[in-house]
């Protein structure tokens, strides 16, 4: 750009740009609901180690489970695994493709919905067989 | 008898390239009616004010996408955001996130136009037409593949919505992508092949991280996240199958 050339375009920094919009600050917390995720996908993996290392080990894993600080900590994973599970199935509709039933396409909330029924039958099913394998 | 018109507040960030470092806010008190759009505020500010203020605007209609602006912060067309609906706050108006600012409320949208013109947004005939085959005929089951895409004005707001953008603007982006997905859909085009190691490319859709935005702040229902998303799969597709292709198979 010449000295005489008057053009000085202005570019706005992009620091903390997603504190400017609520909409940005509910897609931070639900992208954040992954750590909870993750966080709960380590400590089953610590149990697979546990399991590998022995029945002392394995058995001390449990008990660590079973600890005050461990049920309060599965129940705050478990609201970050419900919200991501919600706000999961409700971006869905716009990753896919059309859905044609009867010539019709099929409308963003029904996908959602079914969506979170799948969620809500498997995590039925998951309970099921583990209260069928702890009695 | 015809109410007085009301005042309200506008507050307008300027940026005058010869004399300011960066932009200022400047307020001015408004009359207003209720039939008065954003964009109608800003002409009676350029009028009675201030005839320094730069913006653009045409059709004042909502089609020609001309008028995009921050208003409060989100992306809106100026001409179909009106001031009555929000009285009695001040109102905020910005030029579009993410661009840079040439003057005031006018963006430089050279970016967005090289864009375009790389997606190559027109049909691209599969084999040569002779004109004596007469035009091509579609069905309407043929039209309504792409006809949500094809409503797309290039007004931008995706783009000052997309904080993905904002932070590599070498992003393709939401338009772009929804037009490439336009003629990628349409049954005359055979121009998927031309417009594919864009989309394919590390500028291409994978920068986005399906915030979403860019489709709720769309004027024309136009849902550009999911043109973007639905060529993820496509993308992937291509990477992973090219494995399975012989070597020097044609894509």
């Amino acid at each position: 750009m010449s000295a005489s050339n008057a053009r000085r375009p202005y570019k706005r920094p992009m620091g903390g740009w997603w504190r400017k919009n609520p909409y940005f600050v509910e897609y931070m917390v639900h992208e954040g609901t992954a750590l909870f995720v993750a966080a709960y996908a380590l400590l089953l993996l610590a149990g697979v180690f546990a399991l590998g290392r022995g029945e002392a080990a394995w058995n001390s894993w449990l008990a660590l489970l079973r600890s005050p600080p461990s049920l309060l900590l599965h129940g705050v994973l478990l609201l970050g695994f419900l919200y991501h599970t919600w706000t999961w199935f409700n971006i869905m509709p716009r990753t896919l493709p059309p859905i044609l039933i009867g010539g019709e396409r099929v409308k963003a909330t029904t996908i959602t919905r079914a969506g979170l029924a799948a969620a809500l039958v498997a995590s039925v099913l998951v309970f099921a067989l583990a209260a069928r394998l702890a009695s | 008898m015809k109410a007085a018109p009301r005042t309200i507040r506008i507050e307008v960030l300027r940026y005058r390239p010869e004399q300011d470092k960066e932009p200022v806010v400047q307020g001015f008190d408004v009359p207003f009616t209720d039939d008065m759009s954003v964009l109608q505020g800003l002409q009676y500010i350029k009028d009675e004010f201030d005839g320094t203020l730069s913006f653009r605007w045409s059709c004042r209609m909502a089609i020609c996408g001309s008028c995009g602006m921050m208003i409060n912060g989100v992306p809106k067309l100026s001409c179909s955001t009106f001031l009555r609906d929000l009285y009695p706050n001040t109102v905020r108006v910005e030029a579009l996130a993410h661009f840079p600012i040439e003057r005031d409320l006018v963006i430089v949208l050279d970016d967005f136009i090289t864009k375009l013109h790389k997606i190559k947004p027109y049909i691209i005939p599969k084999e040569p037409r002779a004109l004596s085959q007469g035009e091509y005929l579609q069905t309407p089951e043929q039209m309504a593949q792409y006809e949500q895409f094809s409503a797309c004005i290039n007004c931008m707001l995706c783009y000052a919505a997309c904080p993905q953008y904002g932070l590599n603007s070498s992003f393709i982006g939401p338009a772009a992508m929804a037009l490439v997905h336009r003629y990628n859909l349409d049954n005359r085009d055979g121009g998927r092949a031309e417009r594919d190691p864009y989309v394919h490319s590390e500028e291409g859709v994978f920068n986005c991280t399906a915030v979403g935005y860019c489709s709720e702040v769309c004027p024309k229902d136009v849902d550009p996240a999911n043109a973007v998303n639905i060529n993820k799969t496509e993308s992937a597709k291509d990477y992973f199958l090219r494995f399975l292709k012989p070597k020097g198979a044609q894509a």
